[in-house]
């Protein structure tokens, strides 16, 4: 318990991609709150790689955390443009209200 | 050791807390807020934990520019003040259970995958780690990100740069009745159509402009 070692960080990561996960799905306000459930979800995966990379001594993790860090930032981007977009389209970006594609 | 104990436990609560307020929060103006807490905080873990170079990239590369163009974003499309219809909504009462038990499995399904690691442990060298050479992290990843991984870089250049392409692209708009500078137009501006000769007569003004 006072030990901090790797399964600590596993843990944590898992805990927050979880919540990521019940944030995409219970979402019933705007396609915002979606984007940030994402963002949590890379960021889980970035505590897990960076975790790894610390404990197993193999610099190629961090690397790749890099490497996810750029395309989160590029998602979040292209995601936000959409958005805005749709916005200006049609006028509502409530979740349920999004029904073109009548899913 | 229990100074890290400490460290740790108290920033991933509180990151725990806040991914919890990011997705529960009713208004999206503190989701956002609780994101960028959640980043700081995870960022700080990075720091404690030595990969001091990525901390650092979190909290500019996240709170400097992804969260603040989240902040932009929310305030542009101004639905802040949407109710929060979590479970009050009819049709949700069916998404809830769904999204409850797969994301109980996918938490379960993460702790079995960790928990089937940490009682094998001969399958990895744990002990072997990084603050035993005298570089620091930030040299040695410079080290082997601009060799080893050049074109893994380049490419994740090129990614940035067609996203920033797709987004001017999606949000750019001809809007009609706006004046614009156009250099064109005003370099190839010639004398005969800028300046008017007028014989004026005595008693009598000029009408400019008509």
């Amino acid at each position: 318990m006072i030990e901090i070692g790797l399964g600590h960080y596993l843990t944590l990561g898992a805990v927050i991609f979880s919540i990521g996960v019940i944030g995409i799905f219970l979402n019933r306000k705007n396609i915002i709150v979606i984007l940030m459930s994402i963002e949590l979800i890379l960021l889980a995966v970035n505590i897990n790689l960076v975790a790894f990379s610390i404990f197993l001594g193999d610099l190629a993790g961090q690397v790749f955390t890099l490497f996810i860090l750029t395309v989160a930032a590029a998602e979040a981007a292209i995601g936000l443009a959409i958005i805005v977009v749709y916005f200006r389209n049609s006028g509502t970006i409530r979740v349920e209200e999004i029904d073109k594609l009548k899913g | 050791m229990i100074a890290h104990a400490i460290f740790f436990y108290t920033f991933s609560i509180i990151a725990v807390v806040s991914a919890i307020m990011v997705t529960a929060s009713k208004n999206t103006v503190h989701s956002v807020f609780f994101l960028i807490l959640d980043f700081i905080s995870i960022s700080c873990l990075f720091i404690m934990i030595g990969a001091e170079f990525l901390g650092m990239i979190m909290l500019i590369v996240y709170v400097g520019a992804v969260a603040v163009l989240f902040l932009f974003v929310v305030m542009m499309l101004n639905v802040a003040q949407q109710k929060n219809q979590w479970f009050a909504a009819k049709d949700s009462s069916k998404h809830i259970p769904i999204g409850l038990i797969i994301s109980t499995l996918i938490f379960v399904e993460i702790i079995i995958v960790i928990g089937g690691w940490k009682y094998k442990p001969d399958l990895f060298d744990v002990n072997s780690s990084l603050s035993q050479t005298s570089v620091s992290n930030t040299h040695s990843l410079g080290q082997i990100l601009y060799t080893d991984y050049i074109h893994v870089f380049q490419i994740s250049g090129m990614i940035l740069l067609v996203a920033m392409i797709g987004a001017i692209v999606l949000t750019f708009r001809q809007r009609s009745g706006v004046k614009r500078q156009s250099y064109i137009k005003q370099i190839s501006r010639e004398r005969a159509e800028g300046v008017e000769v007028l014989e004026v007569q005595s008693n009598k003004g000029v009408k400019i402009d008509d």
